[in-house]
């Protein structure tokens, strides 16, 4: 019986000193984005990695989900005879929800798993204490490119998954369907208000944080994961366990921030 | 002789396992101190100690005079400007050619244009025999060129302090031969205080000024090689006789 509360009390200060852990790398993070000198090189690299380079996704997925939208919209609305605000439909589901949510999960997907790996094999190859030895903060010359690109790109893909979108949902609900052209982006005009742009860059900025906090924070600290972090077998497991927490912790802040932003 | 690092009774655990137990050493400035000791007794927590890499139980570390664990970030990144380090799998950046390797402390620590940055990282490099592999990366160049590649960036700021971890560990005979042709040549020129920590015994005796064996979790000594292999302590006495093996009476027989 006491060896079941040993095990439960080790797991829970395990955890304890991991959530410690995380939070004093986003603080040395933030902290070294503010700190001099700025380099912009670093960044504008990041954002072609985080950014250029998920371009195609968010273009195809944000394309599917807008045509998946206005398919299921059209069906639905024509059921009440309300087919005339499928534009505002297919708009405000992906400007306030699912634009910032598909994006960060795609996001996830591409960038965070490859920053994740990236920075646990820098880690167990000796790269990070290296740039330590040399006096180089690793926060600042690895990590913080990493988070400014993430807070910059992430809004950025985020709008054009939603353009995107629009675009796939034009082309189900009035192209294929027959839905009338002028009533979609009528609906759109009158019912997509400042709120709702505010509320689809806001998420997607806070989703930027939390994808580069975890992706980056789980490959640092690849060497301090309970049950032996080293070596290749390490770095999958922490880059699977980034790539879940990331995603899981995306649909959790999703309601958190939609309940204060709504 | 003044210390440029000096351990005081460190101790280091991890879990129910003790590695260090009270570790005392002194490392003379200006000199080369070989720490030996058999597979796993914890002689590269000796270099990650030093570095401020990991923190003792207990116990103090001082470099310079300065105990790093008493120190803030800022300082101890300070005391890091007077390290160069050599792992022991060189940990040289993958995604980065040999060129921005070395060049890489120049651009993140000074404001030097990248002219004068192009003419000391080839200057380092010719020192270490690394000529035209520039553009190359790590992966395609030997273990050999790669621990030279790594010895380069660790001298590229002229540092008082030189770490080097296992330096011939998985070279062949010739290729350690060239990693301390690259350590002599570089420490008759830049003068720095190097700390070795090396399997690679008899030979590394000759590098060294001193020579200390890290034995269950014990500094045995800080002593010259030539008292190292005479000494009568009996746990140097057992690793001379296990690692010198068939030399080591005919080496004793030369000494006296």
């Amino acid at each position: 019986m006491m060896k079941v509360f040993e095990r439960l009390g080790s797991s829970a200060l395990l955890q304890f000193n991991e959530i410690g852990r995380m939070g004093i790398f986003l603080f040395y993070s933030f902290l070294s984005i503010v700190r001099p000198p700025y380099k912009p090189g670093p960044v504008i690299k990041q954002m072609y990695v985080i950014g250029s380079k998920s371009v195609f996704v968010i273009l195809f997925t944000g394309v599917f989900t807008g045509m998946v939208l206005g398919l299921q919209g059209y069906h639905t609305l024509s059921k009440v005879g309300a087919e005339g605000v499928l534009g505002s439909f297919v708009s405000l589901g992906l400007i306030r929800e699912l634009g910032p949510v598909l994006s960060a999960l795609m996001v996830t997907g591409r960038a965070g798993s490859a920053m994740c790996a990236e920075i646990g094999i820098m880690r167990i190859s000796e790269q990070i204490d290296a740039l330590d030895c040399m006096a180089i903060d690793p926060h600042k010359y690895v990590i913080a490119p990493k988070f400014i690109a993430g807070i910059i790109s992430m809004p950025l893909l985020t709008a054009i998954f939603d353009v995107m979108g629009i675009f796939g949902g034009y082309l189900v609900g009035v192209k294929l369907l027959g839905g009338n052209e002028g009533s979609f982006f009528t609906s759109m005009y009158n019912n997509v208000g400042a709120e709702d742009i505010y509320m689809g860059l806001m998420k997607p900025l806070c989703f930027g944080v939390l994808i580069i906090w975890i992706s980056s924070a789980k490959g640092f600290y690849v060497h301090m994961t309970k049950g032996g972090g080293f070596g290749a077998e390490g770095v999958s497991g922490v880059t699977t366990s980034a790539v879940v927490l990331s995603s899981v912790a995306i649909l959790l802040f999703d309601f958190f921030l939609t309940s204060i932003l709504i | 002789m003044k210390p440029a690092i000096e351990l005081k009774d460190v101790h280091k655990s991890y879990g129910t396992q003790h590695v260090l137990r009270g570790v005392n050493l002194s490392i003379p400035e200006g000199k080369t101190t070989i720490i030996v000791g058999g597979s796993g007794q914890g002689k590269s927590q000796i270099i990650k100690h030093s570095l401020g890499l990991i923190r003792p139980d207990s116990g103090t570390v001082k470099v310079f005079d300065k105990d790093i664990n008493a120190i803030n970030k800022k300082q101890l990144k300070e005391v890091r400007t007077h390290f160069g380090v050599l792992f022991q799998n060189s940990a040289l950046f993958d995604s980065m050619t040999v060129y921005d390797n070395v060049a890489l402390p120049l651009r993140e620590r000074t404001k030097f244009a990248e002219e004068k940055i192009s003419d000391i990282v080839h200057e380092k490099l010719e020192m270490m025999d690394v000529v035209g592999s520039d553009d190359k990366y790590p992966a395609q160049i030997s273990g050999g060129m790669k621990k030279r590649v790594g010895l380069a960036r660790a001298i590229v700021l002229d540092p008082k302090i030189i770490f080097f971890d296992e330096p011939t560990t998985g070279l062949d005979v010739e290729k350690s031969n060239e990693i301390y042709r690259a350590f002599f040549r570089t420490q008759a020129q830049l003068q720095y205080t190097a700390v070795i920590v090396s399997h690679d015994v008899p030979k590394i005796f000759k590098l060294a000024d001193y020579v200390s064996l890290l034995f269950d979790g014990v500094m045995q000594g800080c002593i010259t090689p030539e008292e190292f292999q005479l000494s009568e302590n009996p746990a140097i006495k057992s690793f001379v006789r296990e690692t010198m093996g068939e030399l080591y009476s005919s080496e004793v027989e030369g000494l006296l």
